[in-house]
């Protein structure tokens, strides 16, 4: 069965806040080892949607499976979502009172009870290929925005996830911060890594994506491998927001 | 239009000497102004005034011995007579601990030093095993230092009466079950302030809000005059017990807010990034947001103690014999009857009180400053 299973698979997901309508009948498959990018105006609910994907928020109507795992209201299911599923933030989330290495950590030896010495080992391990060992030591307050984010991802993948969200990781950067965390995401992407990210980095989306979904109102409304998406787009919305954009 | 472009990029220069010197201080900081001299003027004016005064009768014409009254009087001494210490050296032992039986007074001391561990344990940032020092501090420390002070007969300590409980013993007992009790109630409290779950936060928020609304010495009179009325009549409640736990809740009300306000400034992403990598609700809490709230929060944690710490004098009124009221006890003693035996009973009352609550300031600020390091940009 699991042999089989899409890494994410979406079916007639909808969701509402309050009166508001947020997410519209969203049909979405992941394979694995696929890199998806969701774009998208604001307030299109592609952030919500990826939320949705670990639990952060639940949905109404529909069904989500993670590998395989159906998430419903359960706390069982969302637990055993998130053992899958890895997420790195728009604002970092980075854990202020405990160093980077603490920050790395922290799930490997309260969730998966492994040892100190070998969490740190993993850790470290993780931070080198994010290339930032030498900051193990530090507070988050004390790097930058961009090196933030790498240990952010460094935390998520410590977790060893088969999925990885990424919620806007690079708009809360100065520019000349992005690319470092792009190049990050960039080569995570090359060792097999299912990816889910929310991204304006159209260049990002077009060099690495497998995959572009064009989301507009709590709809999907249009996807296309990104030369095709780029350069063709069908629907009038697609035309008009890369139009805007690019 | 004048083109520019930079030929040498300038180097980081040192920054132009400051106007160093003991003067040079002096001038930045208390004459700098016409306004800043007037009030440094006036102040030394009135440490002039003050100090010798204070001086003269604390410490120059005070009595350090003698053995009643009488040496303390200015008709027998022959000088004008100051504070006088020699009743207070003679009353120490009953300050300290009130009627507790001389032979069993090493278990008054005994207790306080395992507070002193505990608070150690506690409050030293690098010590080993903190967690053991949290649960001896909050589970360990108080059952022990029950049965020293209570006794246990089967154990070999005889018991002692709350009612020979004493002076600073019972000050100390009062101030640090508040404190035990009220800061993790108070936690409690402010977590379940917040709570989804509408039941636990009516309740949270009732039990709150009644206590902040009841002035102290009020549950304090309600503790001793009125428990026993809605008690069955073979039910009685020890004398010292009531005000004890009147003190916790009360405090615990205050403490819940305190914490409240440190939890509202850890971010909602730090819970989320809890909960995307696994952590379970409570180790969310307990492991990323309590930390980084009570931290915050520690700076009106220190004033709820401290408040606290005082507010214990208010028991003397209910009739427990803390260090207020055994000073009053002290004073009365027609042996010691002379012109300056109250006024010296309320400055040692002062130099006691305030010993306690500026160490315990200067502890906190050191544990701020200890804390802030490690996050300063």
């Amino acid at each position: 069965m699991t042999e089989i299973s899409p890494a994410v698979a979406l079916s007639g997901v909808n969701k509402w806040f309050g009166a508001h309508h947020v997410l519209r009948d969203v049909d979405l498959t992941v394979e694995k080892a696929e890199k998806i990018v969701i774009c998208g105006p604001s307030g299109s609910g592609k952030s919500t949607l990826i939320r949705c994907v670990n639990g952060l928020e639940a949905h109404q109507q529909g069904t989500i499976h993670v590998d395989g795992i159906e998430l419903t209201g359960a706390q069982a299911s969302v637990d055993a979502v998130r053992r899958e599923v890895g997420m790195v933030f728009q604002h970092f989330n980075l854990f202020a009172h405990l160093t980077v290495l603490e920050n790395c950590t922290l799930a490997p030896i309260h969730v998966k009870r492994m040892g100190r010495a070998a969490a740190e080992d993993l850790a470290m391990g993780y931070l080198d290929r994010v290339r930032i060992p030498q900051l193990a030591a530090k507070f988050p307050g004390q790097l930058s925005g961009g090196q933030q984010q790498r240990v952010a991802i460094a935390r998520a993948l410590c977790m060893s996830p088969k999925v990885m969200l990424f919620d806007e990781p690079t708009s809360a950067l100065d520019p000349e911060m992005v690319k470092e965390v792009l190049d990050t995401m960039a080569e995570l992407a090359r060792g097999g890594m299912t990816m889910l990210c929310v991204t304006h980095e159209m260049g990002f989306a077009r060099e690495v994506a497998d995959r572009v979904v064009f989301m507009d109102e709590g709809q999907v409304i249009e996807v296309a491998p990104p030369a095709e998406f780029f350069d063709r787009p069908r629907h009038a919305r697609t035309k008009a927001f890369l139009s805007q954009i690019l | 239009m004048t083109r520019f472009v930079r030929a040498d990029l300038v180097a980081s220069r040192a920054p132009p000497a400051a106007i160093g010197g003991p003067l040079g201080w002096l001038r930045r900081n208390l004459f700098s102004s016409r306004g800043n001299t007037l009030t440094t003027l006036a102040i030394l004016g009135l440490l002039a005034w003050a100090l010798p005064i204070a001086l003269r009768f604390l410490v120059l014409d005070a009595v350090w011995t003698g053995a009643s009254g009488d040496a303390c009087r200015p008709e027998v001494a022959g000088r004008p007579v100051g504070a006088c210490w020699a009743f207070i050296a003679d009353k120490i032992n009953y300050l300290a601990y009130g009627s507790y039986p001389a032979a069993e007074r090493w278990r008054p001391n005994l207790a306080l030093a395992l507070l002193a561990l505990a608070a150690g344990w506690m409050l030293w940032l690098g010590a080993p095993r903190r967690d053991l020092g949290a649960l001896f501090a909050f589970v360990a420390f108080p059952v022990s230092a029950y049965l020293l002070l209570a006794g246990a007969p089967s154990l070999g300590l005889p018991s002692v009466a709350t009612g020979l409980w004493g002076g600073f013993l019972v000050t100390m007992v009062v101030a640090t079950v508040g404190i035990v009790f009220s800061l993790p109630l108070g936690i409690l409290l402010a977590l379940g302030r917040r709570s989804r779950m509408p039941v636990v936060r009516v309740l949270s928020v009732g039990f709150i809000e009644f206590w902040r609304g009841v002035p102290l010495i009020t549950v304090l009179f309600m503790a001793n005059v009125m428990l026993p009325l809605f008690l069955p009549g073979d039910i009685t409640v020890d004398r010292l017990l009531r005000p004890l736990v009147g003190i916790a809740l009360f405090a615990s009300a205050y403490m819940a807010e305190v914490v409240r306000g440190g939890l509202q400034t850890v971010p909602k992403g730090q819970e989320e990034a809890a909960a995307a990598l696994g952590l379970s609700h409570a180790q969310s809490l307990r492991l990323v947001v309590l930390p980084q709230a009570l931290k915050v929060a520690l700076p009106g944690i220190v004033n709820t103690i401290i408040g606290l710490f005082k507010d214990t004098t208010l028991v003397s009124i209910v009739g427990i014999s803390d260090f207020i009221r055994v000073l009053e006890t002290s004073r009365a003693d027609p042996r010691w009857s002379a012109a300056t035996i109250p006024a010296t009973a309320y400055a040692f009352a002062a130099l006691v009180y305030f010993a306690v609550c500026f160490s315990m300031a200067r502890n906190a600020g050191f544990i701020e400053r200890r804390l802030a390091a490690g996050e300063r940009r």
